[in-house]
C-alpha cells in the first residue's frame, strides 16, 4: 500500500455496551467496501461466538482499511477495536496506545455510561484526538442535543460536529469517515531510528505460533529480522508480517513507523509476546521500550474442576489451550477432598472469569464445578512473615495472623438520581466508604465509592443492577490494600467439614452468610438416609445451624407378578444419578444443588 | 410333554378379569369375561393365577387350565396357587378348585375395618372376608394368603391392630401386608388432592407396626411386604425375588427365562391374536440379582452370590452396607447382609446407596 504517512489514521471506538460500536464498526467496514457484502455477517470483528451472543468485545482486534475522502485521496484507516470492561483496562489502556484518535460514541437515547467515561478518560490521558459520535438518533426515545451537551459538559469536549447518526440504518456514517480524517492526526515517528513496535495484542494460531498485533512507532521491520521482545526477553525471527484486512491477512515486505499489523515469528504462545510489551531487533535495538508495560496480574481466583473427575486431563488441556490466547490467565492444580482434581485459576477480574468458564464448557464441552471467587488478602502473621492468600484452604490458623489486608477498589456508579438513596444503602451494605459525588446532568450523578474488592466479587453487579432496575453502570479500579478483620467461614456437614465450600470473610459479614449458606443448603440438600446437621463454623465456633431431616420412607412394596421393570428402571436411574452426586463428606449432594450452594444465587 | 429342561420354574397367569376397577389398583384388569393359555416346552413347580380376579374364570375353566398346565408343564409336587376376593359364596368354587389341584389361595382382604374398605371402593366386607377364608379351609385348602394394605385412608395404628387380629384369629399361614402407593393411571391418582392418607411418618409408623405385631403373632417377614407361618413362604413368589425363571402368560405378564426378561402387552385382543412378547433385555446381572435379594429378610449372601456368580458379594458393597447399621436400616454379618424393617422403608435409596458405593 504505497499511501503516504500522513494518509494513515489509527483509532479506535469507545462505547458502553449495546450503544453500537460493532455496528458502526460493521458500516466503516461496509464504506470502505472491505467487505464483500456476501461476506458480511454482522458485527465482523467480534469474531467469538461468545462475544458476538453477549455483544461485548473480549479480545482486542484490529483491521487495515482503506478509504476514499471527499478530498480525493486514499486513506489508510487502522481501526483497532478495545475490549469495553474494566476486567481489561490493562489491553484498553495499550490499544489506546496505539492509537491517535478514539470515536467516542455515545446512544442518543441513554447518554454516557460509567465505562465510556471511564475510557474516554483513559483516551484523554493518552493524548487521544475524541471525535464524538451520537448514535441511534432513529430511536423514538432519542434526544441527541441533550447528549450533545453532557458530552461537552462531562467529558469537557466540544460536540458541535459531533454526527448524529443510526448505525443501524446507516444515516450519517459517511460524516464519522470525514471526521476522523480531518481530526485525527496522522502517527508520526522516525523510520530510520531502531525498531520500536508495541504490541497491543496477541492471538494464538495452530501453523503460525502466537502472532502479533503491533503498532510500529519507529523504525521498520521485516521477515528474516530477528526481534527481541524487551519486557519477555524472546528473541525470533519474522516469519511473516502484513496487514489484517477485514476478511485477510495481506502480506506485506515490511511494517514501518505509523503502520498496525502483524508480526509472526514463531512464537510458541502468547505469554511470549504479551500485550504491552516493545518489539525492537536484536542487532539494532532501542535504547529503552515504549512506556506503559505491566505484567498480567490476576485479581479473582477461584477453583475449578471436572464435574467428572475422569476429565481432568481434558480440563488442564483446555487451559493450557486458552492461555495459549489469554496471557492474563494462570492456573495450577490443586485438589479438594470435595471436588478431587481441578485447578486454581487467576482471572482479572470477574468478566474475565466468566468468559473462561464459559469458553471451556463451550469450546471445549467440559462440565465444570466452580467454588467461590476469592481475592487476595494480604496476612502479617504473628512471627513477622507476610502471606498472600487467595484460597481459603491456605488461610492459616486465626492465633498466628497478626494483621489482614483486603484489596479495595475506587468505584464510580453513574445512575439516574432516583436511584441514589437505593445505591448508598446497597454500598454501605458492602461496607463502602463514601468518597463524593457529582452531578452528570440534572438528572444524572456520579457516586464514588471505595469498596472492598471481595464485596464487588460476591454479587455486587446483579444487586446493582436490581436496585436500579438495570439503570446504573458501575466501573471500578483496584486502588489498594486496607486493614481489615478477616475470619474464615466454614461448613460442616454431618460433623464434616466440605473444603470446597469455605471462604474468607469480613467479620462483619460472617453471621449473615453463613445463615444463607446453611438455609440454602438445607434448601438443596435432598432428605438422606440418615438425619444431616449442616453447621457453619468460625475458628471452631458454630455460628449457624440447620438439620435436613432423615428420609423415612421410599420403598416399592409391590413386586408381583414377576414385573420387575418398574424396580429396574428406577436402579438404573439411581445407578446414573449417582454419578452426578458430589460427595461431600459422608453426605452426597446432586451436582445442580451443590453449584447453587456455591453460587449462592437468589 | 417330553420333560422339559433344566430346573423347573414357575408359572404364571395373568387373568386380566375383574368385576370392577378398584381406585389404587394399576394392574392390567378389564371387565368382562375370556380365557387364555398357551404352551412351552418346560417343566413347572409352581402355577399362579393372578390377575385381575382369576376366580371370574369359575372352575371348569380353572380345572382345565390346571389340566392343560399339568400336560404342558408336569406340575409334580406343585404349589398352585389363586388370586380371589370375597366378594360372594364361594365355598363350592373352592371345592372344585381344590379338587383341581390348586393347593394356595390368596385373597383380597386389605383391612378388615368395614369403613376402610368402603373408602378403598372394596365390593366386600369383613365378615364376608372371614367366612371366604372359613369356606376355603373346609374346602381344604390349608394354605392361605391375606392381603393387607397399610396407610389407606383411615387407617390408624388401633384398626391396623384389628385387621391383623382379624387375620391371625382365621389361622391363615401367610399375610401379605403392602404400603398403598398411589399409582397413575388409577382412579386414586386422578382424586390424590382429595384422599386423606396418613402423611410419610404416619405411613412408616404404620409399616413397622405391621413387621411387629405379625412377628408377633408367628408370622415371620420374609420379603418387604410378605410375612409367613415357617414353611409357608410362597414358593411362587420367592421365585421372584431369588431371580430365577418363570414364565409369564396372558396380557400384561412378565417373564424371566433363559437370561432374557419380556413380557405381553397390556392388551387381551393382542395376546389372543399371538401378538409376540415385547422383549426387555438380559435378566439376571449381578445389580438386579441384589437388588431382589435385598428384599427378602435372608438378604445378600456369599453363598447365594457364589452360587450364582461364582464369587463373594464384593467388599465394597460389604462395607457400603456397614455404614448403615448404627442407623438401624441394615443388619450385617461376615457372609453377608439384609435389611431391616426400617431399612425395608428405604429400599429404594438403600440400595442404591449400597450397590453402587464407590
Amino acid at each position: 500500500m504505497a499511501i503516504p504517512r500522513k494518509n494513515i489514521r489509527n483509532f479506535c471506538i469507545i462505547a458502553h455496551i449495546d450503544h453500537g460500536k460493532s455496528t458502526l464498526a460493521d458500516r466503516i467496514l461496509e464504506l470502505t467496501d472491505s467487505v464483500p457484502l456476501r461476506e458480511m455477517e454482522n458485527q465482523i470483528l467480534d469474531d467469538m461466538d461468545l462475544e458476538r451472543e453477549r455483544g461485548i468485545t473480549i479480545k482486542a482486534h484490529a483491521v487495515t482499511l482503506l478509504y476514499h475522502a471527499k478530498d480525493g485521496q486514499d486513506y489508510i484507516f487502522n481501526l483497532i477495536d478495545t475490549p469495553g470492561h474494566v476486567d481489561f483496562n490493562y489491553e484498553v489502556s495499550r490499544s489506546l496506545a496505539a492509537c491517535e484518535g478514539a470515536v467516542l460514541v455515545v446512544d442518543a437515547s441513554q447518554g454516557i455510561e460509567a465505562q465510556t467515561l471511564a475510557n474516554t478518560y483513559l483516551a484523554v490521558d493518552a493524548g487521544l484526538e475524541i471525535v464524538p459520535v451520537i448514535n441511534k438518533i432513529d430511536l423514538p426515545s432519542a434526544q441527541p442535543e441533550k447528549v450533545r451537551h453532557e458530552i461537552e459538559d462531562v467529558i469537557g469536549i466540544p460536540a458541535d460536529e459531533a454526527p448524529c447518526v443510526s448505525a443501524k440504518l446507516g444515516t450519517n456514517v459517511g460524516q464519522v469517515m470525514e471526521q476522523i480524517v480531518k481530526n485525527v492526526p496522522p502517527p508520526k515517528g522516525d523510520e530510520s531510528a531502531p525498531l520500536k513496535a508495541l504490541i497491543f495484542d496477541s492471538y494464538y494460531d495452530a501453523y503460525k505460533g502466537a502472532v502479533a498485533h503491533v503498532r510500529v512507532f519507529d523504525g521498520t521491520v521485516k521477515p528474516g529480522d530477528v526481534i527481541r521482545m524487551m519486557s519477555a526477553g524472546g528473541e525470533f525471527t519474522v516469519v511473516e508480517c502484513g496487514y489484517m484486512r477485514a476478511t485477510q491477512f495481506e502480506p506485506a515486505d515490511r511494517l514501518k513507523a505509523g503502520d498496525v499489523g502483524v508480526i509472526s515469528a514463531s512464537i510458541k504462545d502468547v505469554r511470549e509476546a504479551r500485550v504491552g510489551d516493545t518489539v525492537t531487533l536484536a542487532a539494532n535495538p532501542a535504547k529503552e521500550p515504549l512506556p506503559g508495560y505491566r505484567p498480567a496480574q490476576p485479581m479473582v481466583f477461584c477453583g475449578v474442576y471436572p464435574a467428572d473427575g475422569a476429565k481432568y486431563p481434558d480440563l488442564r488441556d483446555a487451559l493450557e489451550k486458552l492461555q495459549l490466547n489469554d496471557a492474563a490467565l494462570s492456573f495450577e492444580p490443586e485438589t479438594s477432598a470435595a471436588l478431587g482434581f481441578g485447578f486454581r485459576c487467576g482471572f482479572l477480574g470477574l468478566l474475565h472469569m466468566e468468559v473462561v468458564q464459559e469458553r471451556l464448557e463451550r469450546e471445549y464441552g467440559l462440565d465444570l464445578i466452580t467454588t467461590a471467587p476469592s481475592v487476595v488478602y494480604h496476612l502479617r502473621l504473628t512471627d513477622g512473615t507476610t502471606m498472600k492468600v487467595d484460597n481459603p484452604t491456605n488461610y492459616p490458623d486465626p492465633s498466628k495472623i497478626a494483621e489482614a489486608d483486603e484489596p479495595v477498589a475506587d468505584a464510580h456508579i453513574y445512575t439516574p438520581k432516583d436511584y441514589i438513596g437505593s445505591i448508598m444503602d446497597l454500598c454501605q451494605e458492602r461496607r463502602g466508604t463514601f468518597l463524593d459525588m457529582d452531578y452528570l446532568d440534572t438528572d444524572r450523578v456520579d457516586i464514588h465509592y471505595e469498596l472492598p474488592l471481595n464485596e464487588i466479587v460476591y454479587d455486587f453487579f446483579d444487586a446493582l443492577k436490581s436496585r436500579t432496575r438495570g439503570y446504573a453502570s458501575f466501573d471500578y479500579e483496584l486502588s489498594g490494600y486496607k486493614k481489615s478483620s478477616l475470619v474464615k467461614l466454614d461448613i460442616l456437614l454431618n460433623g464434616e467439614m466440605v473444603d470446597a465450600l469455605s471462604f474468607i470473610i469480613h467479620t462483619d459479614k460472617a453471621y449473615p452468610r453463613a445463615r444463607k449458606m446453611v438455609e440454602k443448603l438445607k434448601e438443596k440438600i435432598p432428605r438422606q438416609l440418615f438425619e444431616v446437621p449442616i453447621q457453619a463454623c468460625v475458628g471452631g465456633r458454630i455460628i449457624a445451624r440447620e438439620t435436613v431431616k432423615a428420609l423415612r420412607k421410599d420403598v416399592l412394596a409391590k413386586c408381583y407378578g414377576g414385573d420387575i421393570s418398574r424396580k429396574k428402571k428406577l436402579l438404573e436411574k439411581q445407578k446414573e444419578g449417582k454419578k452426578r452426586m458430589r460427595q461431600l463428606g459422608t453426605v452426597e449432594v446432586p451436582q445442580e444443588a451443590f453449584m447453587s450452594v456455591l453460587k449462592l444465587d437468589e | 410333554m417330553d420333560g422339559g429342561s433344566g430346573r423347573a420354574f414357575g408359572l404364571y397367569l395373568h387373568v386380566p378379569f375383574c368385576r370392577g376397577k378398584c381406585p389404587y389398583c394399576d394392574f392390567y384388569s378389564l371387565r368382562g369375561t375370556e380365557s387364555a393359555s398357551k404352551k412351552w416346552n418346560r417343566r413347572a413347580d409352581t402355577l399362579y393365577f393372578g390377575g385381575g380376579t382369576p376366580s371370574l374364570l369359575g372352575g371348569k375353566r380353572i380345572t382345565r387350565i390346571v389340566n392343560a398346565a399339568r400336560r404342558g408343564f408336569g406340575l409334580e409336587n406343585a404349589e398352585i396357587t389363586l388370586e380371589a376376593n370375597p366378594e360372594e359364596n364361594l365355598s363350592g368354587f373352592f371345592r372344585e378348585i381344590r379338587e383341581a389341584g390348586v393347593n394356595r389361595l390368596s385373597l383380597g382382604l386389605q383391612s378388615a375395618d368395614d369403613g376402610e374398605l368402603r373408602l378403598l371402593g372394596r365390593r366386600h366386607t369383613a365378615e364376608q372376608a372371614a367366612r371366604a377364608v372359613r369356606d376355603a379351609q373346609e374346602a381344604g385348602i390349608g394354605n392361605i394368603s391375606l392381603d393387607l394394605m397399610l396407610a389407606v385412608q383411615g387407617q390408624t395404628e388401633q384398626s391396623l391392630l384389628r385387621s391383623i387380629d382379624f387375620c391371625a384369629r382365621t389361622g391363615v399361614s401367610h399375610v401379605s401386608a403392602y404400603l398403598l402407593k398411589i399409582e397413575p393411571r388409577t382412579a386414586y391418582w386422578k382424586n390424590r388432592a382429595g384422599l386423606h392418607l396418613p402423611d410419610e411418618d404416619a405411613a412408616a409408623a404404620l409399616y413397622l407396626l405391621a413387621c411387629r405385631e405379625l412377628e408377633a403373632r408367628g408370622y415371620r417377614q420374609y420379603e418387604i411386604s410378605n410375612f409367613a407361618k415357617p414353611g409357608c413362604e410362597s414358593r411362587h413368589n420367592l421365585k421372584y425375588w431369588r431371580c430365577e425363571e418363570y414364565l409369564g402368560l396372558g396380557p400384561s405378564a412378565h417373564s424371566f427365562l433363559g437370561g432374557k426378561r419380556f413380557h405381553y402387552e397390556r392388551s387381551t385382543a393382542g395376546f389372543l391374536r399371538g401378538d409376540a412378547p415385547v422383549q426387555d433385555g438380559k435378566g439376571g446381572g449381578f445389580d438386579e440379582f441384589a437388588m431382589l435379594r435385598l428384599r427378602l429378610a435372608g438378604g445378600l449372601t456369599d453363598e447365594a452370590c457364589r452360587a450364582r456368580f461364582g464369587r463373594p458379594i464384593p467388599e465394597r458393597i460389604k462395607k457400603a452396607a456397614r455404614l448403615y447399621e448404627p442407623g438401624g436400616l441394615t443388619a450385617c454379618a461376615e457372609n453377608g447382609f439384609h435389611f431391616t424393617p426400617k431399612g425395608f422403608l428405604l429400599s429404594n435409596p438403600l440400595t442404591a446407596e449400597i450397590l453402587f458405593a464407590k
